[in-house]
C-alpha cells in the first residue's frame, strides 16, 4: 500500500525543527531514520498530517564521553554506535543489543532516538538505557528537559514526549571498574523482533563482589523493565550460578508479559528467567576478563 | 528548510548508478517507486512495503538501504546504486557470477535485494564466517532456495573478490 499525503518539511536546524514542531507538533510526525514509521505509513495504520525530517540535523548526530556519560545524539544511526570503538570495545551490552536490531539496512538508517522515542515494548536499546542507567533529552522552543527512563516510557509506543517536543540526546551511563555486561534475546530468527531480551550490565568492587548491577528486561511488559528485585540481590554478594539462578528467578517474578502470536506469557516469563541467568554468567566472564577502565 | 505542501511536486535530483536522472515527486512517492517507475529501474523489486522482506534493498550514498522505506525526496542528491549497477555492460559482477555458478535464485524475486546487501556486506567484511554471511542474509527473505544456494554464493563471492584483490 502506499502512504496518505503528507506536508513535508526538511528543516536545516534543531531551532527551524523545534519551530515547525511549535506550529504543527499535533498533526505531525517526526521522520528519522524510518524504519519504524515508514512501514506504518505504508499499512496506513497512521496518517499524519506532516512529517518533520530531522535527517538533515547533523547537530544532532554524535557521540561523545563527557564526565562519566556517553552522550548521544538523537540523529545518530545505530550503526555508527555500532561501530564506535568504546562500544565494540567496553561496552558488550550495547554491542550485543545493537548486533541483534534488525538487520545491517536497518541500522544503517535507524536512528538512536528514533528507536528510543518509538517506544516498541520489544525494542532493545530501552532495556539498554535502564540497565546502563540513563536519561534522555527533549527539546522544544520552550527549552530542554532531562527525563529519566521511568519518566519517559508511558506505555506501548507511548513516550511523554509532548508533540511539540524533539528527542536531541539519549545518555547513557558509563560503568566503571571492573565491569562487564551482556545482551541476550530470543527470537525466531536474527534479526528479528526480540520475543523477550534482558540487558545486564555488572560493575565488581576490588574484592570481586558486585558493586553495582543492572537488569533491563524488553518484551516483558509495556515498557522497559528494570529487574529491581534482581538487582537488589546481587549488590554486595560474590557472585556465582547459584545467586544468578536466584537473580533470573526474582527478574521473571517482575516480568509483566503478554501472550500473543509469538509465544505465551508464561514462555516469555520463563525465558527471562533462563536469559537473565545467562547474562549475568557472561557478564562475569567479561567483567572478569577486562582492564581496569 | 525545504517544505513541499502535499498536493505540490519537488524536483529532485539523483544519481543512479552514475547516471543523473531529475524527477518531479510528491513527498509520499517512495524511493522504490520513484526507481521502478519515474526511472524505469525495475530491478529494485516491492515484497512487502512494510521494511521486512529486503527485496527492495539498495545502495544510498554508499549504505544498503530498504527503499521502501525511505521517501525519494529525501535522496535528493544523493548516489544510489541498484542491482542494474552490477554489472558492467556484459560482465558480470563477481557476485552474480556466483550465484550463477552455485545456483543462489530460482524465481529470482528476492535476488536483487540480495545480492545489494551482500554486496555491502562483503565491502565491509571482505572474509566472512558462514555464521556471518547466515546473518546477513536473515535481512532478505527468500521463499524458494531455502538459503543454501545463497550462502554458497556468496562465500563463494568473497573468495572471487579475494582472489581479484
Amino acid at each position: 500500500m502506499k502512504p496518505a499525503a503528507f506536508d513535508y518539511y526538511a528543516p536545516d536546524t534543531l531551532d527551524e525543527a523545534l519551530a515547525v514542531l511549535a506550529e504543527r507538533g499535533d498533526a505531525a510526525k517526526i521522520l528519522a531514520g524510518g524504519q519504524s514509521l515508514v512501514p506504518l505509513l505504508n499499512m496506513r495504520l497512521a496518517k499524519p498530517e506532516a512529517l518533520v525530517d530531522i535527517n538533515r540535523l547533523r547537530e544532532l548526530d554524535y557521540i561523545r564521553e563527557e564526565n562519566g556519560w556517553l552522550a548521544i545524539g538523537a540523529i545518530t544511526r545505530q550503526r555508527t554506535l555500532e561501530r564506535y570503538p568504546l562500544v565494540r570495545q567496553h561496552l558488550p551490552l550495547v554491542a550485543d543489543a545493537l548486533h541483534a536490531l534488525g538487520h545491517a539496512q536497518i541500522r544503517n538508517r535507524g536512528t538512536i532516538g528514533g528507536n528510543l522515542a518509538h517506544a516498541d515494548p520489544a525494542s532493545e536499546l530501552p532495556a539498554v538505557l535502564v540497565a546502563l542507567g540513563g536519561e534522555l533529552v527533549a527539546a522544544s522552543v520552550a527549552g530542554q528537559r532531562p527525563l529519566a527512563p521511568e519518566e519517559f516510557y508511558l506505555t506501548y509506543l507511548t513516550t511523554t514526549l509532548d508533540p511539540t517536543e524533539l528527542l536531541v540526546e539519549a545518555r547513557f551511563r558509563l560503568p566503571t571498574g571492573r565491569h562487564g555486561g551482556a545482551f541476550l534475546e530470543l527470537s525466531r530468527r536474527h534479526g528479528d523482533y526480540a520475543m523477550v531480551g534482558v540487558g545486564v550490565q555488572l560493575e565488581l568492587a576490588p574484592d570481586g563482589t558486585v558493586a553495582r548491577a543492572g537488569i533491563g528486561l524488553c518484551g516483558a511488559g509495556p515498557v522497559p523493565i528494570k529487574a529491581t528485585e534482581a538487582e537488589a540481590l546481587l549488590v554486595g554478594e560474590r557472585p556465582g550460578e547459584e545467586l544468578f539462578a536466584e537473580a533470573g528467578v526474582r527478574a521473571a517474578a517482575q516480568a509483566e508479559p503478554e501472550s500473543d502470536i509469538h509465544a505465551s506469557a508464561d514462555y516469555r516469563r520463563d525465558m527471562v528467567r533462563v536469559l537473565t541467568r545467562r547474562a549475568l554468567r557472561l557478564a562475569l566472564q567479561r567483567a572478569a576478563a577486562a582492564d581496569t577502565q | 528548510m525545504r517544505h513541499v505542501a502535499r498536493t505540490r511536486k519537488q524536483a529532485i535530483t539523483v544519481r543512479v548508478n552514475g547516471i543523473e536522472y531529475e524527477g518531479q515527486v510528491e513527498p509520499r512517492r517512495l524511493l522504490s517507486d520513484f526507481l521502478r517507475e519515474d526511472l524505469g529501474l525495475t530491478g529494485t523489486h516491492v515484497g512487502c512495503e512494510h521494511g521486512i522482506c529486503g527485496a527492495c534493498t539498495v545502495l544510498v550514498d554508499g549504505r544498503a538501504v530498504r527503499s521502501c522505506l525511505l521517501f525519494a525526496v529525501q535522496v535528493d542528491g544523493a548516489e544510489i546504486m541498484t542491482v542494474e549497477g552490477l554489472a558492467r555492460g556484459e560482465q558480470l559482477h563477481p557476485l552474480q557470477e556466483a550465484f550463477w555458478e552455485h545456483h543462489g535464485l530460482q524465481c529470482g524475486f528476492c535476488t536483487p535485494g540480495v545480492l545489494m546487501a551482500a554486496y555491502e556486506f562483503l565491502r565491509d567484511n571482505p572474509n566472512p564466517t558462514e555464521r556471518e554471511v547466515r546473518e546477513n542474509a536473515a535481512g532478505n527473505l527468500c521463499r524458494c532456495t531455502g538459503y543454501e544456494g545463497i550462502v554458497r554464493s556468496i562465500l563463494a563471492a568473497a573468495r572471487k573478490l579475494q582472489a581479484d584483490r
